[in-house]
């Protein structure tokens, strides 16, 4: 490969920019390069051990830290939230090895690292979405033997992710596979879209932004570049429907958005919010109240502490 | 009926493990609508003699050739691998001597027969449920158990689930490895009755390897006898088992206990 690549030194003291060396950073290109040609595929690389445990988004940060330049603006969320232990944490971790400016801001992030959602905000051409994905594989659970399941995606037999949903609706009368709901991508390879809510699986298709995979403990890295095909599985009869809610976001009244149930005393009392953070506290710095929004909001605010109080403050102001 | 082109035949077939020879030279022919049974004492090479016709162990030596739809007869083994999978799911079906290895033991009953459809793309649920709920009928399972799973089935009921399972696309061809292995009396009786009412009606062919005679007696029209990978003997079910000629035949025929 000719001669050694320059290290580039993070401000950081004793680290490669973004954490890990050069040649490693090439390895993972060359798989995201392999994995946007072929839409769907799951490309195994060399995992390397990053400083936090399996299951806590080392597949997603070691795509972001070979993706990440100088130039780059970093969002970071945890189901939907920026102000997660996780979120925070990526976060922190990129602005001091690879010295990234990062956002909350959607539209204002080049590259948007997540687990469990995709931003309310619609994405556009050249921003990349970052996935960490704990289990790689969507036929795992029918099929335990690796062997079997890589011929059933060689010779794209997928009748038994079929069976699956057969027997939620055996089950539950639908299909009640709620996350990780699984994908054909480019009408070739099946793929899991990681825990995201099936909520989500329809922005995957014909989305503008490149959609990029890391699985860091299966070691497997799988892409959609923009404007691919992304159909969710079904029954001719049970056609594919994403979750409903009867009530809206009772912080800014959005009627569109995922929501996610905050218990707020032990009388049963309830609310129901946005799990994307940053389009809530947009919305309602736009002037949008949801029915509770006076009171929860502050109750809310001292609950979650000091992030949520920035966006009353925000508010105020 | 009786075409002249044989639906499976075998030339020469051996396969080796190693220095052990477990199938030397074997040939014949299966025409449609016929059940052979290949019967031996364990050891002797049926069951490595089935995987090979059933495209799932590639022979030493020897040619298998099967009367494809619409290509007549093709060696099996020039076969890419997915159509041999292809072959395996839809014209051909396994039943295997333990349910286990051909049984889904975590998806309903219902999803273990539909699962066959789905693979050749089915995908209206009603539909396939409906196919299910007839399967399930014809092998005699209670319809009120179609959304259990077969690990709580007994043995009986695996077996017949299993076979329900490989009848669902309409194969021509079965291969059968000791389907009445490991059942009580009472039960194998009622599962050989089912079989050959199956057997029958569908104008099945099928290939049954088994150490008990009187399931070959019962299924079989013609006989392989087969001892240490050879076979010793063949002709019609009742003429080797009521005329044996070869001495290990005769052996074989005078072991079963007479009650």
């Amino acid at each position: 490969m000719g001669a050694m690549p320059k290290q580039e030194i993070a401000d950081e003291e004793g680290y490669s920019f973004a954490y890990l060396d050069e040649q490693t950073k090439r390895m993972i290109r060359r798989c995201i390069l392999k994995a946007v040609a072929v839409p769907g595929y799951q490309v195994p690389f060399g995992g390397r051990e990053m400083p936090l445990p399996y299951g806590w988004g080392t597949g997603g940060m070691q795509v972001t830290a070979s993706i990440i330049g100088r130039d780059d603006t970093l969002k970071v969320i945890d189901q939907g939230a920026d102000d997660t232990t996780n979120a925070v944490n990526i976060r922190r971790f990129f602005a001091r090895v690879a010295g990234a400016p990062t956002t909350e801001a959607t539209a204002e992030a080049s590259i948007v690292q997540t687990r469990h959602r995709v931003p309310e905000d619609p994405l556009r051409e050249g921003q990349i979405i970052v996935y960490q994905v704990p289990q790689p594989e969507p036929l795992r659970p029918l099929e335990p033997r690796e062997i079997e399941c890589r011929k059933m995606h060689a010779y794209k037999e997928y009748g038994l992710m079929q069976v699956s949903l057969y027997e939620d609706i055996a089950r539950f009368g639908e299909i009640a596979t709620s996350y990780s709901y699984p994908v054909m991508v480019n009408d070739r390879f099946l793929m899991s879209p990681t825990p995201i809510p099936k909520f989500d699986n329809p922005k995957m298709d014909d989305f503008p932004a490149l959609q990029l995979f890391g699985a860091g403990r299966e070691k497997r890295i799988y892409a959609v570049p923009p404007y691919t095909k992304v159909k969710s599985l079904d029954f001719d009869d049970h056609p594919f429907a994403v979750q409903q809610w009867e009530e809206d976001c009772a912080l800014c009244g959005a009627e569109e958005t995922f929501l996610d149930e905050v218990i707020l005393d032990d009388k049963g009392g309830k609310m129901y919010v946005c799990s994307d953070s940053h389009y809530c506290a947009r919305r309602r710095a736009e002037g949008h109240r949801g029915y509770l929004s006076e009171g929860a909001a502050e109750a809310y605010a001292a609950a979650v502490g000091a992030d949520a109080g920035g966006a009353n403050a925000d508010e105020e102001a | 009926m009786e075409s002249q082109t044989p639906l499976l035949r075998v030339r020469n077939l051996t396969h080796a493990f190693g220095h052990l020879l477990a199938c030397d030279d074997i040939s014949f022919e299966l025409h449609s609508g016929e059940v052979l049974g290949v019967v031996g004492e364990s050891g002797s090479g049926k069951t490595t003699l089935l995987n090979c016709l059933s495209a799932r162990l590639t022979p030493t030596n020897g040619i298998v050739e099967y009367d494809l739809r619409g290509r007549g007869l093709t060696d099996i083994y020039t076969l890419s691998e997915p159509e041999r999978r292809l072959l395996l799911r839809t014209d051909w079906g396994v039943v295997m001597q333990n349910p286990r290895d051909g049984l889904r033991m975590n998806v309903s009953a219902g999803g273990n027969v539909g699962e066959r459809l789905m693979a050749v793309g089915a995908r209206h649920y009603g539909a396939i449920r409906h196919e299910a709920e007839d399967w399930l009928t014809k092998v005699e399972l209670d319809l009120g158990r179609i959304d259990d799973r077969p690990k709580h089935f007994s043995g009986g009921m695996q077996q017949r689930l299993q076979i329900a399972r490989n009848l669902v696309t309409k194969p021509r061809l079965i291969f059968m490895d000791e389907p009445t292995g490991g059942l009580d009396v009472s039960v194998q009786a009622r599962l050989l009755d089912l079989l050959r009412g199956l057997v029958r009606e569908l104008r099945l062919s099928a290939i049954i390897v088994t150490h008990d005679l009187a399931v070959a007696r019962l299924l079989a029209d013609r006989l392989m006898v087969m001892k240490d990978g050879k076979v010793v003997e063949s002709g019609l079910t009742d003429q080797v088992l009521d005329d044996p000629h070869h001495s290990y035949t005769q052996l074989l025929v005078s072991s079963v206990l007479q009650v």
